[in-house]
């Protein structure tokens, strides 16, 4: 019974949440429809619709979404790796830590976007650039969360470790890892967020496939109706991703008692 | 057969933390530290643990000296310290290693099962209670089978109900496998309860101050006439060790003769 309200509950959540966009969508519609409004530059759902599966149907969403998802991954993947690494040095060697975290604190505050010149002059525009933006955007999250997250372990659950003489290796893998996870996992997912966002801003940059191409083509074009279902096409990529994240991790931190588990 | 030698400790800033600590407790025996606070009950403990150098003196355990933590040295702390990402049995088995996979399963069902944690292997810390969770730990600390165990005010947290609960099992662990128990506590009844010998401890700088033998059969009967005389005992050399006589500072050789 109680699961039979939850679900309920959760249903009308949904219905709430959706309330608005639908009966905005519905409003536009009927008006374009009665001639009220011209749906020129905002074209009413019907047509993005039409637009999108057009695409889908000739089988450009496709190739644009796979372009954009292989720059968006493997601008994850570097960056992500990179901040894992430089996050874990910076945390175990003060040395390491006095001379880099200043200056990567210092690059930290400089917004992404200031790079797409250099990087154009010193890549071109070819994929090079594209991939390198994106990783420098998923880097710092990453970095300070890993960072972070080693700095902060608890040093009374290290004890119980050099209690049972644990190796540096086993220290690392049986504690050290266990616990830095889930700050980890945070930092990655606020990463792939990112990545999402400057993948638009690389594929701005001049591109011929990716959805941010449809935006720009689209504009140029002067189609609205493109730019939509692109951003459409943007919106449902990246929330897939992001779902896929959290059901992939979910059981690496299944231990832990917060709130993400209602989420 | 644990041997503290002269222990002293002295920090990098000048204090004086311990100073000349001599004790020593045979295989099965149960020491309990009392002390009112700052009187270096918790370094010694860390001390004994191999968890931190002494600037003085040694500890042996059956004529090992220790320097860094030893298997054959368990401890338990004021807090659980339970893992979080493992499970209640994986917690308890986190000290085995090399014995084969079947035997620490057995050892660890076993010690659940002293506890009477038996049906909570599988759950996750953070679903169980304060007092289970340190009954955990416990668990955590014995399964290893060391020669000798080292208690932090283990019980310090809990309610009163929940403590005479855990001295019970932890005397039912001692007794299957008899190690050398020193336990630091601050709660006289404790310390009665469970050992054969208060130590009482004087702080700046930590010292001992005075032994009391507690001559008891076990199980012991809080209500007995001789557990109150003990606790009395305790309770009066307690009371020296927080009350020492302002005489001592200048002593006058004919207060010094009276004051007692």
């Amino acid at each position: 019974m109680p699961v039979l309200r939850q679900g309920g509950r959760f249903g009308l959540g949904v219905g709430l949440a959706l309330a608005l966009p639908i009966a905005l969508a519905v409003g536009w519609e009927i008006a374009v429809d009665t001639g009220a409004a011209s749906g020129r530059l905002l074209p009413p759902p019907s047509r993005i619709g039409a637009t999108l599966f057009e695409l889908a149907a000739s089988g450009d969403l496709l190739s644009h979404v796979e372009a954009t998802l292989i720059r968006a991954g493997l601008g994850f993947l570097g960056g992500a790796a990179a901040g894992i690494l430089m996050g874990t040095a910076v945390a175990m060697l003060p040395l390491v830590r006095r001379i880099c975290d200043p200056s990567l604190q210092a690059l930290r505050a400089v917004p992404s976007l200031a790079w797409v010149p250099l990087f154009i002059l010193w890549f071109g525009i070819l994929e090079t650039p594209k991939i390198l933006l994106i990783a420098v955007g998923v880097f710092f999250p990453v970095y300070v969360g890993v960072s972070g997250a080693i700095g902060s372990v608890d040093r009374k659950l290290v004890e119980v470790g050099r209690i049972y003489r644990l190796s540096r290796l086993a220290m690392a893998r049986r504690i050290l890892l266990p616990a830095v996870l889930p700050a980890t996992l945070v930092g990655l997912r606020t990463g792939l967020g990112l990545g999402f966002l400057f993948v638009v801003a690389a594929e701005l940059m001049g591109a011929s496939e990716g959805l941010g191409y449809l935006l720009v083509d689209g504009q140029q074009l002067g189609k609205p109706d493109q730019i939509l279902a692109a951003i459409i096409a943007f919106a449902l990529a990246g929330k897939l991703a992001d779902t896929l994240f959290v059901v992939l991790t979910r059981p690496l931190t299944r231990w832990q008692d917060t709130v993400r588990e209602s989420l | 057969m644990l041997i503290v030698d002269s222990l002293s400790k002295t920090y990098a800033d000048g204090t004086q933390a311990l100073s000349n600590i001599g004790l020593s407790a045979a295989p099965g025996e149960i020491v309990a530290l009392i002390g009112g606070s700052g009187c270096g009950k918790t370094t010694l403990l860390r001390l004994i643990a191999g968890l931190d150098r002494g600037s003085a003196g040694a500890v042996a355990v059956d004529g090992e000296t220790i320097l860094e933590p030893h298997p054959r040295v368990g401890v338990v702390f004021q807090e659980p310290r339970l893992l979080p990402w493992l499970t209640v049995a994986d917690n308890v088995g986190f000290g085995l290693g090399g014995l084969g996979r079947s035997e620490n399963r057995a050892r660890v069902t076993e010690a659940l099962e002293r506890v009477g944690l038996a049906e909570h292997g599988r759950r996750w810390p953070r679903e169980l209670s304060g007092g289970q969770q340190q009954r955990v730990a416990i668990a955590r600390a014995f399964v290893p089978r060391p020669r000798v165990l080292l208690l932090d005010e283990p019980f310090s947290a809990l309610d009163a109900f929940t403590r005479r609960g855990l001295h019970e099992q932890l005397l039912d662990l001692w007794a299957a496998s008899k190690p050398t128990i020193l336990i630091v506590t601050h709660d006289v009844g404790e310390a009665v309860t469970l050992a054969d010998r208060v130590v009482v401890m004087r702080p700046k700088p930590g010292r001992l101050e005075e032994t009391v033998a507690i001559d008891l059969p076990r199980p012991r009967d809080p209500v007995s006439a001789r557990y109150e005389e003990a606790v009395r005992r305790v309770m009066a050399a307690l009371d020296r060790s927080l009350h020492p006589p302002i005489a001592r500072r200048d002593p006058a050789p004919e207060m010094r003769a009276g004051w007692w």
